[in-house]
């Protein structure tokens, strides 16, 4: 048994050797959970942000003009006035988003309470914007329009009032999950690879073979590389969570740090011995960077870190919900942004065991069969 | 040229490689037009003597003359690399694996822009005079030794090199080979006497033949002459004494003639093999071989390259399991999870299989280990091994940076560390200098005579045949005799054992294989010797690179299926899996009033279908528990009084909790919210006509060229641009770097073509593929998607194959900045990830982005094909309104072709 921990130590040690001669490596590395990280996160817009307006405004009126210097930054750029004509080149070649038509005697009418129409056109190509960009643009219409009227007809309260609160982000700054995010994709992306590359690497070296004439298992050989590819991900992860999400970034953790960080060994475990599955698989490195992609992109898109899962066709969710991701990203937005403790957590953390632990013994049966 | 230049004048040449100095200060002149030979032990700078006479590495210090020229200048290599061949150390390593030997042959000489017909006559021509013409199909990786290294001279010579160099041709070469090979090129020289030869060469034998020699040591020259002339000096009879008469004193002493005692009393078997058989399909690669190994006995194995010789070893290893047959390893079967058994084995293969990125004493330390030494004997050990092999100097040296001989030292060490009873080496002697293999052989007698270790060894070496208790000889899976050295020799009646052998290789492979009759081959009828110019660009050598690349694509079938079935599924899942319609929502209702009235609020809620409802709520701890755990994303809190606040008229006020932890979904369930709330309010005043406003104006949205909002035909067109960036990017991405890595580069730097067609001619097939890949999607788009393409489909086409171009670029700038495949990988992902996915406008415009991500999306070729996809599908463009997203494009792509030249080196640093 102390044999066995002993050669896993060494291999592992040995995997760290090699991934240290190969700087260029260590500089990308470095890069995906730093600079990576922090121009992902801050790109990523609010919704809507920057949002390109236009106006075709045949009432101009007050309350045309009221309407017009409601687009506000940030949310969107100030609006452009047109014709007609302008209008639909405009919206063709992807200069507006929305455009917006005030028909004449738009203020006559509204005042008249004839309850006047007004035409939102909206870019349905650019699908994140158009869904809630136009939900914006009506409310800002319709309490611009309520707020000109009152000045002219006096008050008028409704019978209930409602209060939106958001937890946890209350200026629901994009930013937060998109550092999060980007930290779970860096974290399956670089696990995947380095293992999986690495196995391969043993084999177009000729070194797997020289490992297995010594006293050595499949079962330690693959250790070897989870526990040390696993190391090199989890310090990276942390390094980019204290130093990029919350010192650069300023992104406040709401949970524990280390809860978060144990989930993440679960979930290396599992991606870890997906990379050596898949090393197992492809037959020479060109080939496994291809299946790498056909896995990841995948497990990144359909995880619920880009869109919400609840929304997606219920056999994608059936199926997503075997993958480690899918259960590590609930993890961590729920400790990280909602600062959820172990008595919430842990049905994920156990499912992440549980997934690991699968993935672990397939891919150990398939080394197993494809060393001898 | 007048034929008495010497082909090549060094003066001053230094080499460092890191703080190791490869040559120092070397000053030498090579005669042209005869054989020059360069001896010496491992390590001494032969290699990087060659292969900067080669043109394949960077001249670092003092002035190097070839062919009548400074090879300084590039425009000097490019005019005389024609004229020289250059074949690098190791068994095929210029060769391409999976090309069959007649398109390795067409790929080096379309290189040297050489017409079909050409092409033909001097490859039936090369092929007959080594006898390989029946191979012509043969993939190169499954040539055995031998005849990898036949046909790595001929690809040397197809274009009449006046200058060919060849760094040990025949290491690892069995010997009748061997002489096949000696016999080809005094047959070429023959016929071409003006044709200048380097060679480096461990074989003494064969140096002996060389008409010059050169003896090398630590970077200095020390002796050159004809063979004759440095017997003299050295007082020598033969050239292995005078090799080791000619080393400095301190290495002349750790030389001494080997003595090999008797062997003592018998003391049983160690391995035993039992009509063991090995099959490879239909190939019987090990068939019915017998024989049985005295412990402490030096059992030597000979035979030809591929006879079998390294799989009965893998067999007894337990590497291979074998078809039929017994074998024993120490008394016991063999089995390949006997740890025990492992322990007390020690393997050297044939193949360097050691770690490349630890140092010499970082393997010996991770083995030390592996054995499980105990931690007071490892490191002495170490020293004890170091000494033994005279490694100390190179100790903290990767082992790439070394000669194959010392390398060859270091895997042996290895094999020793943990004092084996059972030694089994497979060639490990090939490539080592003479000396070095007397100190290795002085070690091994010591371990059988003095500790009793069995010693299971093959070898090409007759000397060392000789020194063996007893040997087989294999031949075509088969052994055809067992013996004692000696009464081998005399059961054949020869004079040497060498003949011994060839004569029963002969007799056993019939005719046939006797191709050193063949005629050689005939002087070419258009002079290359006199190569008037030589193309700065040439469309066929281009064109060559695009060949090869294709056939390599086309072995390697799974690549291409994956990049097609692959980009299909991609699609399926980012189709149906990227919903950008908020649905199926949990919410519950903290509901502190109880009354119709707010049971009627919650109704609102709970009917909408945008929604699911889960268990209510009965306290805020419980709301932010299970908001907390991601069981509920709304809660609607209803305050105590509601319904008698509502018929009051004292406006009550509800609150909605949104979870804003992904703020894509809170936005919209505020809208939601909001939405819900004035429908309420709607409700109520239908029921109760009173003065209450409501909506003022009404607003009517259009969604335009999309007017269901359905996230699909909006996702369709974005889909494709990603897919074709990332699966294009990637499969281009291992082109050059895989060549850097395994090798095969050095065929780039020697030969005329220039970094331009090597580049481009490496796109091609991928930017080909990729257009494939684009029908695929397109057909997919359309038929099973049902998303019409609305506008001008050329407009899209051409969109596509410049993007590809861009696409593929990517991959290659990429391949040719870094140095390993793994960094390669991991960069093509980098690169192509998360610009395609989050900066590219795919879920958001790029004109809502700041800092870093805007920059980089407005540049990214991502950004502006999507532009023309969702165009050319969702609004009926055609060409003239999307040119301008043709032009970022069309500038990309020189920008990455350029970036990759600059990045790619035609040198070795």
């Amino acid at each position: 048994m102390t044999r066995a921990l002993g050669n896993i130590l060494q291999l592992g040690i040995k995997e760290l050797r090699s991934l240290a001669r190969d700087p260029a490596l260590v500089v990308l590395i470095i890069y995906a959970f730093s600079l990576s990280i922090y121009s992902s996160a801050t790109a990523m817009p609010e919704t809507p942000h920057r949002a390109t307006i236009a106006v075709v405004d045949e009432d101009r009126s007050q309350v045309s003009a009221r309407l017009i210097d409601a687009f506000q930054l940030p949310y969107f750029l100030p609006p452009t006035r047109i014709d007609h004509r302008q209008m639909d080149r405009g919206m063709d070649s992807g200069l507006y988003t929305f455009t917006l038509n005030i028909p004449p005697d738009f203020q006559r009418d509204l005042l008249a309470g004839n309850q006047p129409g007004i035409q939102l056109n909206v870019d349905a190509t650019q699908v994140s914007q158009a869904f809630s960009g136009a939900g914006y643009i009506q409310q800002i219409i319709q309490s611009e329009t309520a707020a000109f009227a009152q000045g002219y007809q006096g008050s008028a309260t409704q019978p209930v009032e409602a209060v939106v609160r958001i937890a946890y982000n209350p200026n629901l700054d994009a930013s937060w999950f998109g550092a999060i995010t980007e930290v779970i994709n860096q974290i399956t992306l670089l696990s995947i690879i380095l293992t999986g590359a690495a196995l391969i690497r043993e084999r177009e070296h000729g070194t797997i073979e020289h490992l297995l004439v010594m006293p050595v298992t499949p079962l330690e050989i693959m250790l070897a590389k989870v526990w040390a590819m696993g190391l090199v991900v989890l310090v990276a992860s942390g390094f980019a969570l204290r130093f990029i999400v919350e010192g650069w970034l300023q992104v406040p953790i709401q949970g524990s740090m280390a809860l978060f960080l144990a989930g993440t060994a679960l979930h290396l475990f599992a991606t870890t011995s997906m990379g050596i599955f898949l090393g197992t698989v492809a037959r020479s490195m060109p080939q496994l960077g291809l299946l790498i992609m056909l896995v990841l992109i995948p497990l990144q898109i359909l995880s619920g870190a880009v869109t919400p899962r609840e929304s997606m066709p219920v056999p994608v969710q059936l199926i997503m919900s075997l993958a480690p991701t899918t259960h590590f990203v609930e993890l961590a937005q729920s400790v990280l942004l909602r600062g959820a403790g172990l008595g919430i957590v842990w049905p994920k953390l156990l499912a992440l065991i549980a997934i690991g632990a699968v993935f672990f013994y397939a891919a150990l049966r398939r080394l197993r069969s494809t060393l001898q | 040229m007048d034929a008495h230049d010497p082909v090549a004048r060094l003066d001053g040449i230094s080499l460092q490689y890191g703080k190791v100095t490869a040559l120092d200060a070397l000053t030498l002149t090579l005669p042209a037009g005869c054989m020059v030979g360069l001896i010496g032990p491992d390590g001494v700078g032969k290699s990087s003597l060659l292969s900067l006479v080669a043109g394949a590495r960077r001249l670092q210090q003092g002035q190097l003359q070839v062919l009548g020229g400074d090879m300084r200048s590039a425009g000097h290599r490019r005019r005389v690399c024609p004229r020289i061949a250059f074949m690098p150390q190791g068994l095929g390593k210029n060769l391409y694996p999976t090309l069959s030997v007649a398109e390795n042959l067409e790929f080096f000489g379309r290189l040297f822009n050489q017409d079909r017909q050409e092409r033909q006559t001097r490859i039936s021509d090369l092929l007959a005079s080594t006898g390989m013409s029946r191979f012509i199909d043969r993939p190169a990786g499954k040539l055995s030794g031998g005849m990898k290294q036949k046909l790595g001279l001929c690809c040397a010579l197809i274009h009449d090199p006046d200058l060919l160099i060849l760094d040990e041709p025949t290491t690892g070469v069995d010997p009748l080979s061997r002489s096949q090979f000696w016999d080809l090129i005094r047959r070429i020289r023959a016929s071409r006497p003006q044709m200048s030869v380097l060679i480096a060469s461990a074989y003494m034998d064969e140096a002996q033949n060389f008409d010059w020699l050169i003896a090398m040591d630590a970077g200095k020259v020390l002796a050159t002459g004809t063979p004759q002339q440095i017997l003299e000096r050295t007082e020598s009879s033969s050239l292995e004494q005078a090799f080791v008469a000619l080393l400095p004193e301190e290495k002349r002493s750790q030389h001494q003639q080997l003595v090999i005692p008797p062997r003592g009393e018998h003391s049983g078997i160690a391995i035993e093999a039992h009509d063991l058989t090995r099959r490879f399909g239909d190939f019987v690669a090990v068939d019915r071989v017998n024989f049985r190994i005295e412990r402490g006995e030096i059992f030597g194995f000979l035979g030809s390259n591929g006879c079998g010789k390294s799989t009965t070893m893998k067999m007894l290893t337990g590497l291979l399991p074998f078809s039929e047959g017994e074998a024993s390893v120490l008394g016991k079967p063999v089995d390949p999870n006997d740890m025990g058994v492992r322990m007390r084995v020690g393997y050297m293969s044939q193949a360097f299989s050691l770690y490349s990125e630890l140092t010499v004493r970082q393997n010996l330390a991770l083995h030390a280990k592996l054995y499980h030494l105990p931690a007071d004997q490892g490191p002495q050990r170490i020293i004890e091994l170091l000494d033994q092999f005279n490694l100390h100097e190179v100790a903290d040296s990767l082992p790439m940076a070394l000669p194959l001989g010392v390398r060859q030292r270091l895997s042996l060490a290895v094999a020793v560390i943990h004092k084996p009873e059972i030694l089994i080496l497979d060639e490990p002697t090939s490539g080592v200098d003479p000396v070095a293999r007397d100190m290795f052989w002085a070690l091994l007698v010591k371990l059988s005579r003095e500790d009793g270790v069995t010693i299971f060894i093959s070898t090409h070496f007759m000397n060392e045949a000789e020194r063996c208790d007893r040997m087989s000889l294999m031949h075509a899976g088969k052994v055809l005799v067992s013996g004692a050295p000696q009464a081998l020799r005399q059961q054949r009646g020869k004079a040497t054992l060498e003949e011994a052998f060839i004569d029963w290789l002969r007799e056993a492979s019939g005719p046939d294989d006797n191709a050193s009759e063949e005629v050689a081959p005939t002087a070419p009828t258009t002079s290359a010797s006199a190569p008037a110019k030589v193309p700065r660009f040439s469309l066929r050598r281009l064109l060559s690179y695009t060949r090869r690349e294709t056939m390599e694509l086309r072995r390697d079938p799974v690549r291409g299926l994956l990049a097609l079935v692959g980009t299909v599924f991609l699609m399926l899942i980012m189709g149906y899996g990227i919903n950008m319609d908020v649905e199926n929502l949990t919410f519950a209702v903290l509901d502190r009033d109880q009354t119709t009235y707010s049971q009627n609020y919650a109704l609102e809620l709970s009917g909408s279908r945008y929604f699911i409802e889960k268990p209510p709520l009965y306290s805020h701890a419980e709301l932010d528990q299970r908001m907390r755990a991601g069981d509920i994303s709304l809660a609607l809190e209803i305050p105590p009084g509601f319904g008698r606040d509502l018929l009051r008229g004292d406006a009550p006020q509800v609150a909605y909790w949104v979870d804003g932890a992904m703020p894509m979904r809170a936005d919209t369930l505020r809208g939601y919210a909001q939405g819900i709330h004035l429908n309420y309010l709607l409700t109520l005043a239908a029921h109760q006509p009173t003065t209450y406003t409501t909506s003022l104006v009404n607003v009517e949205t259009r969604y335009r060229y999309n007017p269901d909002v359905k996230s699909l035909p909006a996702m369709v067109p974005a889909v494709i641009p990603i897919l074709l960036m990332m699966i294009p990017a990637m499969l281009t991405a291992l082109a050059v770097v895989r060549e850097k890595e395994l090798g095969s580069i050095t065929n780039f730097y020697v030969t005329p073509v220039s970094k331009l067609e090597f580049l481009l001619g490496k796109q091609l097939p991928y930017v080909a593929l990729g257009f494939v890949n684009l029908l695929a999607l397109l057909l997919l788009a359309v038929f099973v998607f049902a998303v019409p393409i609305k506008g001008s489909l050329p407009t899209l086409l051409l969109g596509g194959l410049l993007y590809l171009i861009c696409a593929t670029g990517l991959g290659l700038l990429v391949s040719s900045l870094l140095k390993s495949q793994i960094a390669a990988i991991f960069g093509t992902a980098i690169a192509t990830l998360i610009p395609t996915i989050q900066f590219s406008g795919m879920l958001h415009p790029v004109s809502a982005m700041e800092g870093a991500g805007a920059f980089i999306g407005q540049l990214y070729p991502t950004t502006h094909f999507l532009i023309i996809t969702r165009g050319v599908f969702s609004k009926a463009l055609d060409f003239a309104e999307l040119q301008g997203y043709f032009l970022p494009l069309l500038l990309a792509v020189p920008v990455l072709t350029l970036a990759s030249v600059l990045g790619l080196s035609k040198q070795e640093k």
